[in-house]
């Protein structure tokens, strides 16, 4: 949309956020509030995982980011600076993939590469069929890429999208479900391609409703239900929003929950010879000795720490039906 | 934005890889290129006619009145079929070529989900809008040239050619009607720049290229019978196809410029018209598809 000129010094307020968002708000000329107030930070370097429930705001907070459309009210900043203003500058340092990948059926995997890579204005023209070349290469389409794109299947597309992404060195991807479609092989030559950008600086935005796939992948995530953000943070401290249980193994049981519960520990369970309850804040070692010394036989000793999924569902709720 | 972008000099000339590929991608449609082919084939279909028509020694049309303009002297000069292809062409077959292109630019990569990744790119909303109509306008060039040069192609093979006579009398060489001949095809090609500037805009407003190219063909049928209406006169010198047959006056021995100008004034005027409207809807819509 606007053009602002690529000198302009970075928005004061965005810190080192690559995507910074204030009460981002959209309402669907139908009167959808899809997107509801939304402070979104993502840091720097990050592999931030972006989740929620099925018509929860994600593809829409995504396209008022990529400038597609305009927020109803609130701000985004990409990069440090205002989008959609911005658009222009920002976007060549973005790679993007919304809602699944988008090609010209009739056109080459190839020559549909060639015409993104065209529509930038900051693509050298002359290193513009080695870039492609290259792209094709990382997501393992070059044996397809002189195919006709509509000759592609489910994951041949979403790779090619991918490779659309991946034209140019980023400094931002946003992916909008990638996995989406891709076999077992496809996903995990995602998850260590996203691994390699990562680590290269580059910072991962990435949707997904594949749980493991985020807890795999991101270092931080944000929870969406509704439009509404729920949380946000490193994916470690969200797991242990839904704080892990402690697990004792022994052939003492009775002795073992009396320690705890004198240790302090809340919640204590019996379950054969599984003693379990509420992990202490104290450090661990410390309740291990006073076992040992309490003559309680050990044989395991661990936490049990709370997958994402039950995190995700703890924060979104159990119900299978898509909010209207 | 420091590191990438110190890395990345641009250029200027490179935004114009934009427009290349448009082109190529436009020309590489399997539609393009039947619009194209139904184009060309219209000479064929009027030399071949005529030719029928007049293998018994008497002239077309019956000494005029009837079918497209200069359809009389064909039989006496080939370069006639030039003129008569454009004529026939020009009310419907070409427009309507146009309709489709114009119809689908912004809407068939809306439908197809592509727009959001050329904008992603970022294209530009601007750029990208004038880059399309850039394009349109090279596909309304050469379309008008397909049909010029196939009704060159056919009058040389089915009829003599030579010096001519304009609708004034005098006589003119047969370069100099080549010359009129190539003139008339731009005059003709830049008399399409108002409806590809309607069909702009009209794919502007929706998300399916099915939609905007039936309309925009819509729109035109509809304003070529209003313009046919008597009562309606008033509205005429307005109406975009009024004044596409004044091509012929470019024919005439001096060349009458009244209708010429109107015309290329009214096209001037739809083009900056729906082009503003154009441009302000496609820079403000939200793009979800
Ligand atoms: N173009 C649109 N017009 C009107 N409402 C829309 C439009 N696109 C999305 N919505 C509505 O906005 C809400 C959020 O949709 P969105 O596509 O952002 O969800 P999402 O989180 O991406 O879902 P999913 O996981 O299924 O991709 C939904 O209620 C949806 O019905
Ligand atoms: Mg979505």
């Amino acid at each position: 949309m606007g053009e602002a000129s690529a000198g302009e010094p970075d928005g004061a307020h965005a810190g080192d956020a690559v995507v910074a968002t204030r009460a981002l708000t959209k309402r669907y000329r139908g009167g959808q509030l899809a997107v509801d107030g939304l402070h979104l930070t993502v840091p720097e370097g990050s592999v931030f995982g972006f989740l929620g429930p099925n018509g929860s705001g994600k593809t829409t907070t995504i396209r008022m980011l990529m400038g597609l459309i305009e927020p109803t009210s609130g701000t985004a900043h990409v990069l440090g600076r205002p989008m959609p203003r911005s658009a222009r500058a920002v976007l060549p340092h973005v790679g993007a993939l919304i809602e699944g990948p988008a090609l010209y059926g009739f056109l080459s995997g190839r020559d549909n590469l060639l015409r993104y890579d065209a529509a930038d204005p900051t693509a050298d023209p002359r290193t513009r069929s080695a870039r492609v070349a290259a792209a094709l290469d990382r997501v393992g389409l070059t044996a397809a890429a002189g195919k006709k794109a509509k000759a592609y299947s489910l994951g041949m597309k979403q790779r090619l999208g991918l490779a659309a992404a991946l034209l140019q060195p980023r400094r931002l991807l946003v992916l909008d479900e990638p996995t989406n479609g891709l076999d077992p092989q496809g996903m995990r030559e995602i998850r260590t391609l996203i691994r390699a950008l990562a680590s290269d600086g580059t910072t991962v935005f990435l949707s997904s409703h594949l749980l493991d796939e985020i807890e795999q992948v991101c270092t931080h995530a944000a929870v969406m239900a509704r439009g509404r953000l729920i949380t946000q943070g490193p994916v470690a401290e969200l797991s242990a929003g839904a704080r892990g249980r402690l697990v004792v193994t022994t052939p003492d049981p009775a002795d073992a929950a009396r320690v705890l519960k004198e240790q302090g520990v809340a919640d204590v369970v019996v379950a054969d010879d599984r003693v379990t309850g509420e992990a202490p804040e104290r450090d661990l070692a410390e309740v291990n000795a006073a076992l040992v010394t309490a003559g309680v036989r050990v044989r395991g000793f661990g936490v049990e720490r709370a997958s994402l999924e039950e995190a995700f569902v703890a924060l979104t709720g159990e119900g299978f039906d898509v909010a209207g | 934005m420091s590191r990438a972008e110190a890395e990345r000099r641009v250029s200027p000339l490179w935004t114009l890889g934009l427009f290349r590929s448009e082109l190529l991608t436009t020309f590489r449609r399997w539609r393009t290129l039947a619009l194209l082919g139904v184009l060309a084939a219209v000479p064929v279909l009027i030399g071949v006619a005529v030719r029928i028509e007049t293998g018994d020694g008497s002239s077309a049309g019956g000494g005029g009145g009837e079918g497209p303009a200069f359809i009389s002297q064909i039989t006496n000069n080939g370069l006639f079929l030039v003129f008569t292809g454009l004529a026939a062409t020009l009310p419907f077959f070409l427009p309507m070529a146009i309709g489709v292109v114009a119809g689908d630019s912004l809407a068939g990569e809306a439908s197809a989900g592509t727009l959001r990744y050329l904008l992603v790119a970022p294209a530009g909303r601007t750029r990208l809008l004038l880059t399309k109509y850039a394009t349109v306008m090279a596909f309304c060039l050469v379309a008008t040239l397909v049909v010029a040069v196939s009704a060159l192609l056919v009058g040389a093979l089915l009829f003599p050619l030579g010096d001519l006579t304009t609708i004034s009398g005098t006589r003119i060489s047969f370069g100099e009607g080549l010359v009129r001949a190539l003139l008339i095809a731009l005059v003709v090609a830049a008399s399409l720049t108002g409806v590809a500037a309607l069909g702009l805009f009209v794919s502007t407003l929706t998300n399916s290229g099915i939609a905007a190219m039936a309309t925009t063909v819509g729109l035109l049928i509809t304003v070529q019978i209003l313009d046919q209406i008597p009562q309606l006169h008033a509205l005429h010198p307005y109406l975009f196809p009024h004044y596409w047959l004044s091509f012929a006056d470019l024919m005439r021995e001096p060349v009458h410029w009244d209708d010429l100008t109107k015309n290329l004034g009214l096209q001037a005027l739809y083009a900056a018209v729906f082009g503003s409207a154009a441009w302000a809807r496609f820079t403000s819509k939200d793009v979800t598809a």
